[in-house]
């Protein structure tokens, strides 16, 4: 699948509260959630983020609470994805299970501005700035995490496991 | 080479050998959500097509988080998760009256036990470990799963092995020493990793000391934050559970991805500057922050100890004319216990609130938000922008000690300076 978006750019520990903050979380639709995506910390986010846009971040991406309403929001926002030098631990699966496209690459984030439009490959973790020409390659993902996603989720692929032992 | 604890203690849930790195379905002994994730777990729940839960023993659910209930989008999360657990006939349901947050709650309650593996969706289930307990955070749709099927799956974790040698000085807690390790490691330092937290000076630590530290492990990114079961471990569990436990160690030639060691002797309170817990500075170096709120309380500092040393500070004292001072008991027998040795008037006395259990202001949901420029001390385990209200509002992690005293003085501050 390739995707193609206008970057926004966000450094170091963007964490949960930033994506969207608690006060929201007596929501729970990825719809609601994304009216209030990055607020505190990026008030016109909100106001001109277009579909397929993608969310470039520093290292420690997602950090803090468990809340799943951060990725959800994200999705919401109609993110097509997301690229960091990393993430944290609880964001990583919340994303990969609720099917959103993330991608651990530090010479992309290094390499891309704000504003700048970047192609990504999932299937090959390749990521190509536009502007730049420069292509990158991001950290694969493991046998069983692809198989996740394939599959369209943890839900869908835990449905597929109940089947089969039946 | 030798295992980890959560080597050992994983390997045995899997039912095979498991090192660092490998990615294993893990069979889990408890499984948690709160009201604000719940909602997303339940809807998940029923995608999954499946009718029951897999153990309704097993499943807890506690409405901690916006209960009582703060406005009706809350009430309607926290009655659809009554609902489920009417239904699924949980064993353990805790209505409001009978609530307390959730990581003071269970291991009060008798719920975890050391070598158990526990998952809940919320980062703070590792608070656990401090019971030797395999306990980690998750998201809703990963709970749901193993809400319905009693396993996850895991990535077994590397360990980090930290080492607190010396004795702890006075006013020095487990608030202190994990911030002091945050501060030094980075709020990335165990990405992905599990903590152990060894030495004489954690062996000082009561069960409530310990809890904390494991409690803020993720905010250092980590995986699980893990003690070893002691004396203190056996007699805390005494009376609450009459379940067997397994006590895993982890052997000496154990693989750690890190050892590291601090002596504690000289260290002073801690407190993290705006905006991220790793910004601990020593109290000495903290200068003029005038304070407009305190807040004592939470699944980090709202247990009875850290209640009975507000309660020392505050006795005979005012909170500052410009302070409101929020003490929230972290549960309902938390509470009672505060009435009965009299701290509850204490409390009232000094000019500070008490609220009753809730998770309320740590995350900017009720019972103490922050205006804009507000400045709060708190017990609590984040300092995020606007985590506790208003994006321009700022946070100050502290121990109860040092949020009681500057409840008094008005300014962050310690007790020597009362």
């Amino acid at each position: 699948m390739k995707l193609k978006g206008r970057v926004w750019k966000y450094g170091d520990n963007v964490d949960t509260d930033a994506i969207i903050p608690a006060r929201y979380l007596n929501m729970s639709t990825a719809a609601e959630l994304a009216e209030h995506c990055m607020e505190d910390i990026d008030l016109s986010f909100v106001q001109e983020v277009k579909p397929g846009d993608i969310v470039v971040g520093g290292n420690n991406f997602g950090c803090g609470s468990s809340r799943e309403h951060a990725p959800l929001a994200l999705k919401g926002a109609q993110v097509s994805c997301v690229v960091a030098k990393s993430f944290a631990r609880i964001f990583f699966r919340n994303a990969i299970n609720i099917g959103l496209p993330i991608l651990e690459c530090p010479a992309a984030v290094d390499g891309t501005q704000a504003g700048q439009t970047l192609e990504v490959e999932l299937e090959t973790g390749t990521i190509r700035n536009v502007d730049t020409g420069a292509v990158f390659h991001a950290e694969a993902f493991p046998p069983f995490m692809l198989d996740l996603i394939r599959a369209g989720g943890l839900v869908e692929y835990t449905k597929e496991q109940l089947k089969e032992r039946k | 080479m030798g295992e980890t604890m959560s080597e050992k203690i994983l390997s045995k849930h899997a039912g095979q050998k498991l090192k660092a790195g490998q990615l294993a379905q893990i069979p889990v002994d408890l499984v948690l959500a709160n009201d604000i994730t719940a909602p997303i777990s339940l809807r998940e729940f029923k995608r999954l097509g499946v009718e029951k839960v897999f153990d309704p023993e097993k499943v807890v659910l506690v409405p901690d988080h916006f209960a009582p209930n703060k406005d009706i989008k809350s009430a309607e999360q926290c009655k659809q998760m009554r609902e489920f657990a009417r239904s699924q006939e949980l064993a353990h349901y805790f209505e409001v009256g009978r609530m307390g947050i959730e990581h003071a709650l269970l291991p009060e309650q008798g719920l975890v036990r050391p070598g158990e593996v526990v998952v809940g969706a919320d980062s703070h289930t590792c608070t656990y470990g401090a019971l030797g307990a395999f306990a980690t955070g998750m998201g809703s749709t990963d709970i749901a799963v193993a809400m319905a099927t009693g396993q996850i799956w895991m990535k077994v974790p590397q360990t980090i092995k930290f080492v607190y040698k010396g004795r702890l000085p006075k006013w020095v807690g487990g608030k202190d020493l994990i911030l002091h390790t945050i501060g030094d490691i980075g709020v990335e330092g165990a990405l992905y990793m599990a903590m152990e937290f060894t030495g004489e000076a954690v062996g000082q630590l009561s069960v409530d000391g310990r809890l904390t530290m494991s409690n803020m492990a993720i905010e250092a990114g980590g995986k699980a934050g893990l003690f070893n079961v002691d004396d203190k471990t056996v007699q805390y569990l005494k009376g609450r559970t009459d379940q067997p436990y397994t006590i895993y160690r982890s052997d000496p030639d154990a693989a750690y991805a890190r050892v590291i060691e601090y002596d504690v002797t000289k260290l002073e309170p801690q407190v993290a500057f705006p905006h991220l817990p790793s910004n601990a500075r020593p109290l000495s170096q903290v200068g003029q922050v005038p304070i407009d709120q305190a807040v004592i309380g939470s699944c980090t500092n709202g247990r009875l100890e850290d209640l009975e040393v507000a309660a020392m500070l505050l006795n005979g004292r005012q909170v500052a004319r410009d302070v409101r001072c929020i003490i929230i008991p972290a549960t309902q027998q938390i509470y009672l216990q505060a009435v009965r040795n009299g701290w509850a008037e204490i409390f009232v006395q000094a000019g500070a609130v008490l609220s009753t259990p809730t998770c309320g202001p740590c995350l900017g949901g009720h019972m103490g938000i922050l205006a804009a420029g507000e400045r709060c001390v708190s017990t609590t385990n984040r300092n995020f922008v606007g985590r506790m209200g208003h994006p321009q509002s700022e946070v100050y992690l502290a121990g109860p000690a040092v949020a009681a005293a500057s409840a008094v003085l008005g300014r962050i501050g310690g007790p020597d300076e009362l």
